[in-house]
């Protein structure tokens, strides 16, 4: 083993260096530098950030097969390290004012970059070993930050509810695991992909296994802590959940199932086609009635789960391919929402929509991001959104899943209803007594404008998506 | 190899064990006790592994290994949700389920 195969890991050894850093600079910096410490941090990730676009790792294996990456999976590191850093940037007002005088802000960034560097793992586990250790050094930090409001209710609750949810979750996927290591003997990915049997042991394994990991990618009937942790837990917190932890999730959700369980292709695919179609509706119809903003996102973040899952059916290429290029831009399209959703809060404590009636009289440019974000996640034309449903349905009806697309677009045109209320309380609406004008910090601005500019790049510019398309058979490697 | 019990009775017992755990999640009005039903779940599934591993493949060491892994986890699980309880515990003097019910719907 020499250093270049150690490289393979880039990501993962930058991310624990600056965690070491953070670590670092909180002893020797003093109290009045805190806020400089912060800005710093930001910084040394977007570089972390920039190495990885940069640098791209040889593809391969170490560890006897436990680690491997290649080009599709540092696409989707990079993904997921440019969404973190939007919500360092957007989180940074918010770290200054509140967790600098609770002198927490350095565990915020410690425990974040753990769980980013679980999320790295996870990604790139080849092993049934490493993919749970990972899973829960991406899980357990995030229970650690919803119930950082250490003096608020709400934020305990949220985190408790995270903490039994994730445990019971990974409970059900290890006994699974356990009965798939019995039908088979092996623990690797490939060994497990050749040696697994159609059999009710194993049928059960890939049961417990798959409800263990949906509650992660919160799909109905797994989602019942989605909507309380969200609404609970700080923004930040909530927009790491939904746009990185579940992207992740789901893009090794997929490869379980394409590779490990290839030959159980018959059964997985009427599972998730149900599983679909329920996450769907329950998200779709539990949005319309929620007035809390997060609240109302936590549920627009289950339906597309929904969504998703669409291109999973596929089972080939064009399904990864969508699946990878949805992930990027529900990133940003969530981001942006996310994003507004803090910066209002943050400044006026206000997430309810009736609060938001009039804004666009009183901060236009918010209301337009808030505006690209929405239309985006509802699939409207000239934005990513659109172009990302497009190729899911394109890849679930390249199988001839027609009635599910069909479903599909009734739960799409359902959710426009909802998504243009909060664009109706935000633009056509009057209000007495609506949210003032206030002005951004420079973090906050740049994480907005990043967003934004995500949202319009992904959706406007093809040779990304050609780039996805072109790397995407790597799944099956 | 425990000579005079089966696999199957071993597996009986961890099946069992895993319901109980599932069922006291479910039933439970203490944050504590439904702590301890999930512990209940992560050690059937410990047992799983050693028992099949010492079965059926007695040549390799996988199972055993990672269940040493599922141990040190679990700790930290339960180390990390008794200290969110706690927090929980200072503010409302209650480990109650029902007082964990102002986020609903």
């Amino acid at each position: 083993m020499n250093l270049e195969m150690f490289l393979k890991m880039q990501n993962e050894l930058l991310l624990v260096g600056l965690l070491l850093a953070v670590l670092i600079g909180e002893i020797i910096t003093s109290q009045k530098s805190k806020v400089k410490l912060i800005n710093v941090t930001i910084i040394g990730f977007a570089l972390v950030t920039l190495i990885g676009f940069i640098y791209q790792p040889t593809q391969g294996s170490i560890f006897g097969g436990m680690f491997r990456t290649n080009a599709l999976i540092q696409l989707l590191k990079n993904g997921l390290n440019v969404g973190v850093l939007i919500i360092l940037m957007q989180s940074a007002g918010w770290l200054k004012e509140s967790l600098v005088p609770q002198k927490k802000s350095a565990e915020f960034f410690m425990l974040m970059f753990s769980s980013v560097i679980g999320l790295n793992f996870m990604i790139s586990s080849g092993d049934f070993l490493m993919f749970y250790v990972a899973l829960e050094l991406s899980t357990l930090p995030v229970a650690a930050l919803a119930s950082y409001n250490a003096y608020k209710r709400q934020s305990a609750e949220a985190g408790i509810k995270l903490i039994l949810s994730a445990t019971l979750a990974s409970g059900l996927a290890l006994f699974g695991i356990s009965f798939l290591y019995g039908a088979t003997g092996a623990l690797y990915f490939d060994d497990m992909a050749n040696l697994l049997q159609m059999s009710n042991l194993t049928i059960l394994g890939l049961v417990f296994f798959f409800a263990g990991l949906s509650f992660k990618v919160s799909l109905v009937p797994f989602h019942f802590w989605t909507a309380d942790v969200y609404e609970g837990s700080p923004i930040n917190v909530t927009s790491y959940l939904s746009v990185i932890s579940k992207g992740a999730a789901v893009f090794i959700m997929m490869f379980i199932l394409f590779n490990v369980f290839k030959a159980f292709t018959s059964i997985w695919q009427p599972m998730l086609y149900g599983v679909a179609i329920a996450t769907m509706f329950v998200g779709n119809l539990f949005a319309l009635r929620q007035q809390n903003l997060k609240r109302f996102l936590a549920f627009s973040s289950v339906a597309q789960a929904g969504f998703m899952l669409l291109g999973i059916l596929n089972g080939g290429v064009l399904g990864a391919t969508s699946v990878v290029y949805f992930v990027l831009v529900y990133m940003f399209s969530n981001l942006g929402a996310f994003g507004v959703v803090q910066a209002i809060s943050h400044k006026t404590g206000k997430e309810n929509m009736k609060d938001y009636e009039g804004l666009y009289r009183t901060n236009p440019l918010l209301s337009l991001i808030m505006m690209l974000g929405l239309f985006s996640l509802a699939g409207i034309p000239p934005v990513a959104g659109f172009f990302g449903k497009f190729f899911l349905f394109t890849a679930a009806a390249g199988k001839g899943y027609y009635i599910l697309v069909f479903i599909a677009v009734v739960n799409a045109t359902i959710s426009l209803y909802y998504y243009l209320k909060v664009i109706r309380a935000m633009f056509l609406r009057v209000s007495d007594n609506p949210i003032p004008y206030f002005k951004n910090d420079i973090f906050m601005k740049l994480g907005l404008a990043s967003a934004a500019a995500g949202i319009l790049v992904l959706g406007l510019y093809s040779p990304l998506f050609e780039y996805v398309q072109s790397i995407s058979n790597l799944i099956f490697n | 190899m425990i000579s005079g019990i089966s696999i199957y009775h071993i597996l009986t017992l961890t099946t069992i064990l895993f319901f109980i755990g599932v069922y006291g999640f479910i039933t439970r009005k203490n944050l504590i006790a439904i702590l301890i039903s999930i512990e209940l779940i992560l050690n059937a599934s410990a047992i799983n592994f050693v028992i099949f591993n010492t079965y059926l493949y007695p040549d390799m060491l996988q199972g055993v290994y990672y269940s040493i892994f599922i141990v040190a986890i679990a700790a930290a699980e339960s180390a990390l949700a008794v200290s969110i309880i706690v927090s929980f515990y200072r503010m409302l003097a209650s480990v109650d389920v029902k007082d964990t019910e102002t986020l609903k719907y």
